[in-house]
């Protein structure tokens, strides 16, 4: 009786957006008379950090510092209409109407600059500082402060912008599944170490190895928190949880945390993660979103390391320590496959 | 450990940016971290009362009788929601975007097709009070034959899980019970492939498990409206499918959300929020209904089961040259979204390779479970553990390193997909590339030097000469499933009850329209006779006035 070691890879694409397209986002940006910003909408935040994701959209489409900006949402009465936070849709879709949202405002913005400075308003820009000036005479500026001051007070002028994003619906021919999926595409490959006991059909994962390429990374840090924890419930996927474990039996269905079986902090493992970054041709600032797509590959690399460790296929999830040991016994025991690519 | 390799695709990206790429802190940090986030179920109301629904203990019956007498006499009750009560009781989740047929009541009227559908509400002063008055109702129920695997569920005799769609599968374009992807010749291509790989893949459902359960707190305004406090993932989406079921304009409901405790997909249905107004407004006071943690793991929707078939036809040279799959998406009892995943599961069949003959078919199916709903890789990662514990294997059969078998395969831009498109913006040649060096997982030097965007288009462009078929019309018998089902591979532990027995033979020509069926003939135990529904296309249950309604509400 012995503990296996096995290493096994995967690599995926993942569609961003709703299949088909017909999922619309709308923005509302606008500014207060003191040049400080609300982005309004009705897109849902669930944790995955919506709100800061259209936050760095929309200070970077105006030109503004970050603190400038807050995003409001969601409420009906307020915000405009958003399909939802699903699909990987969120940073790709959002992200698009914000950015023609802050685009708009930030036109009205430069409009009254010029107005102020009494310049033309192609000859302005930003400097992401707060401040407007002649490009190429950082000398000749005024505040974006004093700008909105101006626009609300002496021009009427109103700073702020609507946006929208639509993918219009595909059709699908019924005959040959002909149809436009999505506009862009994330991708990952993801390495598994493991481990398999061959007496009690245990799988530890000793590590994960990972390069994942989701066009423009907006946040570095949100996007570390998604790729972590994602792959993480890839690992729980492949490994402990169903509330049917004998489906298409229906028994043994879990009524809490103690009966649903789930990974604790103790299975954990190292994650050494790449980023690659892709533009997407029609992303914000190129953006795609690595929303769902992280927790796929974990599943068959997984899969795949317990085949290399032991030798046996489990081609049903979740693969249970009972479902291991039996593939075991039925095959007569342990028979490791050697080192693909060498092991650490 | 993460680090950016910003020197793969520089020159396709302006890096002078302000803001964007920036690793700035959260806006909702603060507050999240110290735990004064505030959710749905933080905003307090006078007067609050509680909504929880009897749930069916049968995954299959019809109901004969319903007496609440005992509960509406039982201590802090206010109300008791039946049916009949819901304005428009029957509804279908992607009717929002016009996809599919109204299928599934919000209070089961005439049976229950899972086990925990609810059948009846009731609204009282405290949640104790409500589990309370719910012990005290009385509900007979006439058991029938249930089923729930879904390859059973497609044949001939099997129990009607929902007469919307009287064969066990949803109707794609009102012409075929799947939806089909076809691309070339495959079965030309399997007669020249050196390796036939064929194996079945299953993924068991499984729970979103979000810390936050689904729920919802709705109260009367005084403008002839309703604020909802929810937890959805989709706001404008769950208004929509509550002013349907309630029949009111949507500008009489006002939706507050946005700062959600997990989702992963579990709070797209709207499982609580027509309940909660239909409450306030039959009681003219805020109602709360909330989830509890037994409901959300057992009745709250969770990733769907899935089961592909996958053939894949291999050269000794590592090329494939053709891949079938047969894929079964177990909807549950109503459709809510998984019809919309099978068509997302057949665009991204093969995966991410250029592969020159393709044909798959993907089928959603009802069974007598808990309807399943999206999750995170919502039609992909069942597919993806399909295809990629697949390509592991075929690696194994030709011989070659599992990291330089995905780059030769790998679609690249340019390449035609099996759905018509051309590729681009393509990177899985770079991932698996940079995963190699960093696990020193070692690749050969022409490998390491391939890439997207060089090598694809071409003869790799063009779209073949595809046949194309009938199978599976709706009303044209039983549907032409090319690869045969094979039985679970030994390595699958068995599960401790058979499913339930279905007759084997060819189910018999029907009209699409056809609403009774034989009734199954399996031992044991002969089943009860299956009656016939009632005709699908009229309303079936409750009023569509809302007069009743109006009586008790609150100005």
């Amino acid at each position: 009786m012995a503990r296996h070691r096995g290493r096994g890879m995967a690599a995926i694409n993942y569609p961003i957006g709703m299949n088909l397209g017909g999922d619309p986002s709308q923005a509302l940006v606008h500014s207060n008379p003191e040049g400080k910003f609300t982005v309004t909408l009705s897109a849902i935040d669930l944790g995955q950090g919506m709100k800061q994701v259209t936050r760095q959209i929309a200070a970077e489409t105006l030109g503004v510092p970050i603190a400038d900006v807050y995003v409001d949402t969601a409420d009906s009465d307020t915000g405009p209409h958003d399909m939802g936070s699903f699909a990987s849709r969120g940073t790709h879709r959002v992200g698009n109407a914000v950015a023609a949202a802050a685009k708009e405002a930030r036109g009205v913005m430069m409009e009254a600059a010029a107005e102020e400075l009494e310049v033309n308003a192609a000859d302005l820009d930003t400097d992401g500082r707060g401040n407007i000036h002649v490009k190429g005479a950082p000398s000749r500026a005024i505040s974006v402060k004093d700008v909105a001051v101006a626009a609300q007070f002496r021009q009427g002028k109103t700073i702020a912008g609507r946006g929208i994003f639509l993918i219009p619906l595909s059709e699908v021919n019924p005959e040959t599944g002909e149809m436009s999926p999505v506009s862009c595409y994330a991708h990952a490959c993801l390495v598994a170490d493991l481990e398999v006991d061959d007496e009690t059909g245990e799988v530890t994962v000793l590590k994960m190895t990972s390069a994942y390429e989701l066009g423009r990374a907006i946040n570095p840090k949100m996007v570390e928190q998604q790729l972590v924890g994602g792959a993480w419930m890839g690992m729980s996927h492949a490994l402990f949880e169903t509330p049917e474990p004998y489906y298409p039996d229906t028994a043994h269905g879990p009524r809490d945390f103690n009966e649903y079986v789930m990974p604790g902090p103790g299975d954990i493992c190292p994650h050494d993660i790449a980023v690659l970054e892709r533009p997407a041709p029609d992303g914000p600032f190129g953006g795609k979103g690595p929303g769902e797509m992280c927790a796929n590959p974990v599943l068959p690399a997984v899969a795949n390391a317990i085949f290399n460790a032991v030798g046996v296929r489990v081609d049903s999830l979740p693969i249970t320590p009972e479902k291991v040991l039996r593939a075991i016994k039925a095959q007569g025991g342990a028979r490791p496959q050697g080192a693909p690519g060498g092991r650490r | 450990m993460l680090e950016f390799r910003k020197e793969y695709f520089k020159d396709e990206r302006d890096d002078r940016l302000n803001e964007v790429g920036q690793p700035r802190q959260r806006q909702d940090m603060l507050g999240h971290v110290t735990g004064r986030t505030r959710y749905f179920d933080d905003h307090a109301f006078e007067g609050l009362l509680h909504l929880k629904v009897l749930r069916s203990p049968h995954p299959h019956a019809r109901l004969r009788s319903i007496d609440t007498a005992a509960a509406e006499r039982a201590p802090g009750v206010k109300r008791v929601i039946r049916a009949a009560d819901v304005p428009v009781n029957k509804n279908t989740l992607l009717s929002l975007i016009n996809f599919g047929k109204d299928d599934e009541p919000l209070l089961a009227a005439d049976k229950v097709r899972y086990k925990g559908e609810p059948i009846l509400a009731i609204v009282a002063e405290s949640e104790a009070a409500a589990y309370d008055a719910l012990t005290k109702v009385r509900v007979e129920y006439d058991p029938l034959p249930a089923v729930f695997d879904v390859e059973e569920a497609l044949k001939s005799g099997a129990p009607v899980v929902n007469e919307t769609y009287p064969t066990n599968a949803f109707e794609y374009h009102e012409k075929y019970n799947h939806q089909k992807l076809r691309f070339g010749d495959v079965e030309r291509a399997f007669a020249q492939a050196d390796f036939i790989v064929e194996e079945r893949y299953q993924m068991s459902p499984i729970e979103h498990a979000p810390t936050e359960t689904n729920g919802s707190i709705a109260a009367p305004e005084t403008n002839d409206r309703f604020v909802v406090h929810t937890c959805t993932q989709a706001l404008f989406f769950s208004l929509g499918t509550a002013a349907k079921l309630l029949d009111v304009p949507s500008n009489r409901l006002h939706f507050l959300g946005g700062t959600v405790g997990g989702g992963f997909g579990g709070k797209v249905d709207s499982l609580t929020e027509p309940l909660s107004i239909l409450g306030a407004m039959l009681t003219g006071r805020p109602v709360r209904y909330v989830l509890n943690r037994e409901e959300e793991m057992l009745y709250g929707c969770p990733r769907g089961a899935e089961r592909h078939y996958v053939k894949d036809g291999v050269m000794r040279d590592g090329r494939i040259i053709a891949r079938k799959v047969t894929s079964y998406f177990d909807a549950g009892a109503y459709t809510r979204l998984s019809s919309y995943g099978a068509v997302k599961c057949i665009a991204h069949i093969p995966g991410p390779y250029t592969i020159p003959n393709v044909h798959a078919e993907c089928y959603c199916v009802y069974t007598n479970r808990t309807p399943a709903t999206a999750m995170r890789g919502f039609g992909i990662t069942g597919v993806d553990f399909s295809l990629e514990v697949q390509m592991d294997k075929l690696a194994h059969k030709v011989g070659m390193d599992p990291m330089e078998f995905r780059i030769l395969n790998a679609y690249r831009d340019g390449d035609m997909k099996a759905h018509r498109r051309e590729a681009h913006n393509c990177a899985l040649i770079e991932c698996v590339q940079v995963a190699a060096e960093k696990a020193s997982w070692p690749i050969r030097d022409e490998y390491r030097r391939m890439n997207s965007m060089t090598g694809g288009g071409g003869e790799r462009a063009v779209i073949p000469p595809t046949a194309t078929d009938e199978g599976g019309r709706i009303g044209a018998g039983r549907p032409a499933t090319s690869t045969p089902p094979r039985p679970p591979p030994p390595t699958v532990a068995p599960p401790p009850r058979a499913p339930v027995p279905a007759a084997a033979q060819p189910r018999a020509p029907q009209p699409a329209t056809t609403q009774a069926r034989p009734a199954v003939p399996p031992p044991p135990a002969p089943p009860p006779p299956v009656a016939p529904a009632k005709p699908a296309a009229t309303p079936q249950h409750g009023a569509t006035r809302f007069s009743s309604v109006f009586g008790t509400r609150r100005r």
